[in-house]
């Protein structure tokens, strides 16, 4: 039996081509190398805090074996989840892929008779393009985190996890709320404070009206039916806290099996995040508390390729994935391309082996080969994710270009044996014999002229190494 | 201690004078070293670029041809880091690949951690600046072993490279696959590389040098790359690293 994959904003033109226009677009690339390398420092400062004490390391191994444990019980941590939510008085709906969670989050929604909701920021819910899902059926969502809200203001994507407008500088920002953001005049500045005044009262007027909030979350702990969401801006709290109904969207990989697993992750996820000891706001909610926050609890745990991924031996490792885009910040190809190359809402380097993984590696062939394998993803991240070991895993599965694998089965062919290998080394220096007094090559023709665009390429010299060692009796 | 080099069939074909600094150095330092000529290439092109199974048959070649010796050394990190890192899980359950994956090393982590060097009586009285490549330092975990090396030659002025743990850029198949990405990557290499005035950029790969090096080469920009073990091998009596090299950023 194959397990379906999933649906939704996972897929977008191959790599290559969607990276181009994006390297050369100047602003673009000075937004990115200011705004990663802000959040690198910090991140390495209070990582380093824990490294000088020993303490990183044991940390990071907690982390992903209590992951490794999850992914091995899934299906009854799962039922075990759902069973203490609802005894707490939540409601849990499951759903296989996107279009199924969004048919029962905008059905929950038209149930309460509200045409508008407000938003938690929330992966789960841009994975399933959940508010197209529910303008198409009349249905206003209000992102209410800055950020967000500033993509969506923009009609635009996001391009970073934890910071969805990174591509956009404060200025591009000013000129978007004056345009598009209704009390905000001529007046604003592109203060970050000004800009952050201006959301927070646009925001805090939907705050204290609406009555239905949707969000995602960041951990769901089984033995307590529990939802966490982390954030940094209060809005979480607002959205989670103020309206009568709350619609949580979840991915099933964010169960944690006991509730003092959270002690591992809350250390681990705001210092490879933010780069903060901790983060300002941290909710907790176990169903229904009577007089106390919304009345109506419902979670939407989804599917969407995530069986699919978890069937995979080497590729599972992509589901302990806890969203902190310590990855993205690090990674030297997501610094010059940004988010929206990947054409996924998961970019980076997490993205390149979950993407593929939730879709089926033949709709997202390009996104394994998005990476050098130099391995500073792996290095960072806080559950140790073996990125590098998971893109060659994907190349392995990925669909084959048939000039590329008889090139490949040519090559293994001729290092099958010292004979046909000797006489490689001299079909290519005799091959090159022309160019040699040059000394490099500036043009080649395709596929090497992808090399030789900005690269010059040495010609081989007229000995070999080995040649050089018979000739000289053992190198003597 | 029998010790076999690793050429790496890209250095055989390409780079023959690293292959001899490394015998020079060696023997310089008291050390049988042998150069078994069934060698060819380790598979880390098949493997990476999702060939496994034509990468198998060239790991079991390389366990063939290296089995007898005590220690197996290699100029090139992202080679060494390909037979000790990615070979046990190629090849699963085999004594003997397992066994003589653990034996490879790199250059520097023989000379330090096996044989003990800390002098290795080079003489290279250059500006010289040090890329560590992404395998050796990630993979294998080199740490300054290599600069510690070079620290040690007479008359070399070591000037650190910023941003010096961010890749090339060059990844293998990803320069042509992803060239436009990779070009930038390099053009901020270079970028770094330039500001510290090196006459010479070293590093423990000479498929990242090639890499490097063709950028350098097509700005024109006075500055060549060149293997770290090529400068451990310098000797006084030596050409320096510019004499009779017109064209920038070649190896030789």
């Amino acid at each position: 039996m194959t397990i379906p994959h999933g649906s939704g904003n996972l897929v977008g033109l191959p790599f290559p081509t969607a990276a181009k226009p994006r390297v050369r677009d100047i602003g673009l690339r000075a937004n990115l190398r200011r705004a990663t390398g802000t959040i690198r420092a910090k991140r390495a400062a209070v990582v380093g805090e824990v490294e000088e004490t020993g303490d990183w390391e044991p940390l990071r191994e907690a982390g992903r074996a209590i992951k490794a444990r999850t992914m091995r019980h899934l299906p009854e941590l799962l039922e075990r989840f759902e069973a203490k939510a609802t005894e707490a008085g939540a409601v849990v709906h499951w759903a296989r892929d996107a279009g199924e969670a969004n048919r029962i989050v905008a059905d929950l929604i038209r149930r309460t008779g509200e045409r508008e909701v407000v938003k938690v920021k929330s992966m789960a819910t841009q994975e399933i393009g959940l508010n197209e899902a529910l303008a198409a059926q009349g249905i206003a969502a209000t992102e209410t985190d800055l950020a967000e809200l500033i993509v969506q203001l923009a009609g635009d994507e996001p391009s970073h996890i934890l910071v969805p407008a990174i591509h956009k500088n404060r200025s591009e920002i000013r000129e978007l709320f004056r345009a598009r953001m209704p009390g905000t005049d001529d007046s604003l500045t592109d203060e970050p404070r000004d800009l952050a005044e201006a959301a927070r009262k646009h925001l805090r007027a939907k705050f204290l009206s609406a009555k239905v909030a949707v969000s995602g979350a960041n951990f769901a702990v089984a033995e307590t039916g529990t939802l966490v969401v982390v954030e940094s801006e209060g809005n979480g709290r607002m959205c989670l806290t103020l309206p009568e109904t709350l619609i949580s969207v979840v991915g099933v990989e964010k169960i944690l099996p006991e509730f003092a697993d959270l002690e591992v992750f809350m250390q681990l996820l705001p210092r490879s995040s933010t780069g903060e000891r901790m983060n300002p706001y941290t909710s907790m909610w176990t169903g229904v508390t009577e007089g106390d926050g919304p009345s109506s609890v419902h979670i939407v745990l989804i599917d969407n390729g995530r069986s699919a991924t978890l069937a995979d031996e080497v590729g599972r490792q992509a589901l302990h994935c806890i969203r902190c885009s310590a990855c993205l910040n690090v990674c030297p190809v997501y610094e010059r391309t940004g988010g929206h190359a990947y054409g996924s809402v998961y970019p980076g380097p997490i993205g390149a082996i979950l993407s593929p993984q939730l879709t089926g590696i033949e709709a997202n062939k390009t996104l394994p080969f998005a990476s050098t394998l130099c391995g500073a993803c792996y290095e960072v991240c806080p559950v140790k994710i073996n990125i590098p070991e998971v893109l060659v895993h994907l190349r392995q599965e990925s669909p084959k270009n048939l000039a590329e694998k008889s090139a490949m089965g040519a090559a293994a062919w001729v290092m099958g044996s010292r004979r046909r290998y000797e006489a490689g080394l001299r079909a290519a220096r005799m091959g090159s014999f022309p160019w040699r007094a040059k000394g490099s090559l500036k043009h080649m023709p395709w596929p090497m002229s992808g090399w030789t665009s900005s690269r010059d390429l040495p010609v081989p010299p007229k000995e070999s190494f080995r040649d050089w060692w018979k000739r000289e009796g053992e190198g003597r | 201690m029998r010790i076999a080099l690793f050429i790496t069939c890209v250095n055989d074909l390409m780079f023959p004078e690293t292959g001899k600094a490394v015998v020079r150095l060696l023997r310089g330092l008291g050390h049988e070293v042998d150069f078994p000529l069934e060698q060819t290439c380790c598979g880390q092109m098949h493997a990476n670029t999702g060939y496994r199974e034509e990468a198998v048959p060239l790991v079991r070649r390389f366990a063939d041809v290296f089995g007898s010796y005590d220690a197996v050394v290699s100029p090139s990190g992202s080679c060494a880091a390909m037979v000790r890192d990615s070979y046990p899980g190629l090849v699963p359950r085999d004594d003997r690949v397992a066994s003589v994956s653990s034996r490879t090393y790199e250059l520097s982590e023989l000379l330090v951690d096996v044989l003990g060097v800390t002098d290795t009586g080079a003489y290279f009285p250059h500006r010289v600046t040090y890329h560590p490549t992404c395998h050796g330092l990630r993979m294998l975990g080199l740490g300054d072993k290599p600069l510690s090396l070079l620290r040690g030659v007479r008359g070399i002025e070591l000037a650190e490279l910023p941003a010096a743990e961010e890749c090339c850029g060059f990844g293998g198949t990803f320069a042509v696959k992803n060239a436009e990405v990779s070009t930038a990557m390099l053009t901020d290499k270079c970028r770094n590389a330039l500001s510290t005035d090196a006459e010479v950029l070293a590093a423990a790969d000479n498929s990242c040098l090639t890499h490097i090096g063709g950028g350098l080469s097509r700005m024109r920009a006075g500055m060549r790359v060149m293997h770290y073990a090529e400068i451990l091998a310098a000797r006084e009596h030596d050409l320096g690293p510019s004499a009779g090299h017109v064209d920038e950023g070649t190896l030789r």
